[in-house]
């Protein structure tokens, strides 16, 4: 066995899949930190925001910037839930099956969109492309139980039919709105851009609050209770 | 006991998230920055008592006092915004409504530990929150209130956020700092710890939002008015997270200390025709209590002296239609799927724990088992490098405690003896599947 020349650091040539776009912005990334290693998790989030997922260019481009390995590169994406081996749907639909959200409904709205889809495995696509699924922990949104993410937006409080209604839409291609984030679910290579750092302007949509993280100070309200 | 809004006091107000409707200024950073010294900024966090509020309780005025002055070295904050222990939802709408009260502690962070850089590692599956972060760091540059010159006193900060990429390990800081080095998050075994080699193996805090939110208030309003709150060894405020089987989950801002009694009447009790089963007072790696603690004091000494930990206040309520074993098995196979590996008893055990409970849930297991189970949980607790392995343990051990019959039902009826359709919440609302 022997190493090809790609395999050594800084050596990978050039990949041709990748848009120009992202190969400007690398070195953009990379110019935040001090260290420029720092720079490969939202190198990532870049490669997927083009691609995806985590490309074979992809990885390429990764190693050629940091002067590391590809499989220096693939090591660190395979252990991040987030990066994805293979496309995922234009709406990446993530159902938190954690305790707490199973017990309240999530195991069953999972069930429900596995058959609803006919998606059998963690992170399928359905066959036209446009939702893929995938069991999600605990997505810090417990007091909105169950919860469901679109493209990494909140949907609170899901019942089985609330989620395969909400799943049809995102299939329709009608516009979605999730509880609380932006006024409409954006593409998940959109998503991805936001998570590379490249904020969309989109923040002034939607919420402040849900209205369970309001309950305590709402109670404070009307009791005019103050610190 | 009153409730005390601090951090969401403003969260109902208009556009709370933007620089105008947090106030316009960062009042706080300019009075610590403008009048006060560094060492000053430290003591007065250290005499409020503030302890850190991402789930081990460390004093925040500490840690920033381990930070070595005069080294040559930079120095840097990083802002664990993980946020991910199974229960914990507090984090999250704290930066979506008041990011700027994240952004504000930051600069009082920054100059008292003499740090000029600073990151917000905020966990990836949250794309509004970011958002949200991003945009209110953005705001502050432009205002002047972060960058160079900072107040005219000549004190320069940059801040750079950062979104992970799902893994819940990334919440324990030296696998955070490995992370955002560039690596797989794996946790460093300390010493030394990351004050004296942090990231890039300069000294570094790691702090948590809630904590580094909670400085801005104690420097406006004072170390006497922080302590009027809570109890002698945990005062101030905090955000209790109710959730589960609750009439009105929700966020909870309280004195520490409040009992958990307290907390569901104000949340309207146990949803209705249920009673309480079991519950964590700090996320699912603090072991389960019962309704016999819901009077214990909800604060680091009070959860001890329970047998548990205050953990992150996250408060998973569980009513008596909830199968503990079933719960226990799904937070198992959490650990197990969330371990990083680098420890075998966490690697090892984790996976083997789940086959185990797998077997106790579908009633093909006996009291064999359970020794089996604990005898496992007994070789892991302790013998990793970080806190995950012991929090695994912690259901489990504290499940087989206070619900061992249940165990036994399971094999006894030759499967789980509860319907889980009883639990959901459309259960309780009646929504048609």
């Amino acid at each position: 066995m022997s190493f090809r020349e790609t395999d050594r650091p800084g050596s990978a040539p050039a990949s041709t899949g990748l848009s120009e776009e992202t190969r400007r912005r690398a070195p953009e990334i990379v110019a935040r930190y001090p260290k420029p290693r720092s720079a490969l998790l939202p190198l990532l989030h870049l490669v997927q925001s083009d691609q995806g997922y985590v490309s074979p260019e992809g990885i390429a481009l990764c190693a050629e910037v940091l002067g590391l390995t590809k499989a220096e590169v693939s090591a660190v994406s395979t252990f991040y839930t987030m990066y994805k081996r293979k496309p995922v749907g234009d709406y990446h639909v993530g159902v938190c099956t954690n305790t707490l959200c199973a017990v309240m409904g999530g195991d069953a709205i999972y069930a429900a969109l596995k058959e609803h889809t006919g998606i059998a495995n963690q992170n399928g696509v359905t066959d036209d492309g446009k939702v893929s699924l995938e069991h999600i922990e605990c997505n810090a949104a417990c007091d909105y139980a169950p919860v469901v993410m679109v493209n990494w937006e909140f949907f609170d409080n899901q019942t089985p039919a609330s989620a395969r209604e909400l799943v049809d839409s995102l299939r329709a291609g009608e516009p979605v709105a999730p509880t609380r984030g932006a006024s409409s679910v954006c593409t998940w290579r959109e998503a991805e851009r936001v998570l590379a750092g490249f904020y969309d302007g989109r923040a002034d949509e939607g919420v402040a609050a849900g209205p369970a993280s309001l309950e305590g100070l709402n109670l404070a309200k009307a009791n005019e209770e103050t610190a | 006991m009153k409730l005390t809004p601090v951090l969401t006091a403003n969260w109902g107000d208009e556009r709370p998230w933007t620089l105008e409707g947090y106030g316009g200024d960062y009042l706080a950073a300019r009075k610590a920055v403008t009048t006060m010294d560094p060492d000053a900024v430290i003591t007065m966090v250290k005499d409020s008592g503030l302890r850190g509020r991402g789930g081990a309780g460390f004093p925040t005025g500490g840690k920033w006092g381990f930070i070595p002055q005069g080294d040559g070295k930079p120095h840097y904050l990083v802002v664990n915004a993980d946020e991910s222990e199974p229960g914990t939802c507090k984090d999250i709408p704290l930066m979506l409504a008041n990011p700027h009260a994240l952004v504000e502690g930051i600069v009082i962070t920054c100059f008292a530990i003499r740090s000029n850089l600073a990151f917000i590692y905020v966990r990836g599956e949250v794309l509004h929150v970011v958002r949200r972060v991003q945009a209110a760091v953005a705001e502050a540059y432009a205002a002047g209130l972060l960058g160079k010159d900072i107040f005219g006193t000549g004190f320069d900060l940059e801040v750079v956020v950062h979104a992970g990429a799902g893994a819940y390990i990334c919440g324990e800081e030296t696998a955070l700092l490995d992370s955002l080095e560039g690596y797989r998050g794996q946790p460093r075994l300390r010493p030394p710890f990351p004050a004296i080699a942090g990231l890039y193996a300069s000294p570094t805090v790691v702090n948590n939002v809630e904590s580094i939110a909670s400085v801005p208030p104690i420097i406006d309003r004072g170390v006497e008015w922080f302590r009027t709150f809570g109890r002698e060894k945990s005062p101030g405020f905090t955000l209790y997270s109710l959730s589960g089987h609750v009439t009105r989950p929700g966020q909870y801002e309280a004195p520490l200390g409040v009992t958990l009694r307290e907390l569901l009447e104000l949340a309207g009790g146990v949803r209705e025709g249920h009673e309480l089963k079991f519950w964590t007072p700090g996320g699912s790696s603090t072991p389960l209590l019962t309704a016999e603690h819901l009077d214990a004091p909800l604060d680091y000494e009070g959860m001890t002296d329970a047998g548990s930990m205050l953990g992150t206040k996250a408060l998973q309520i569980f009513d008596d239609t909830t199968c503990v074993v079933r719960a226990v098995l799904r937070w198992t196979e959490f650990y197990a799927h969330e371990s990083c590996g680098k420890c075998t008893p966490c690697r090892e055990g984790t996976f083997w724990m789940v086959q185990i409970l797998e077997r106790l849930e579908a009633g093909d297991a006996d009291a064999s088992d359970v020794d089996t189970l604990l005898d496992a949980c007994d070789n892991i607790f302790g013998r990793a490098f970080c806190a995950l392995a012991d929090g695994a343990v912690s259901p489990i051990v504290s499940s087989v405690q206070y619900f061992r019959d249940e165990y036994v039902a399971h094999w006894e009826q030759d499967g789980c003896p509860f319907d889980p359709d009883a639990s959901t919440l459309f259960a309780s609302a009646g929504a048609k599947k």
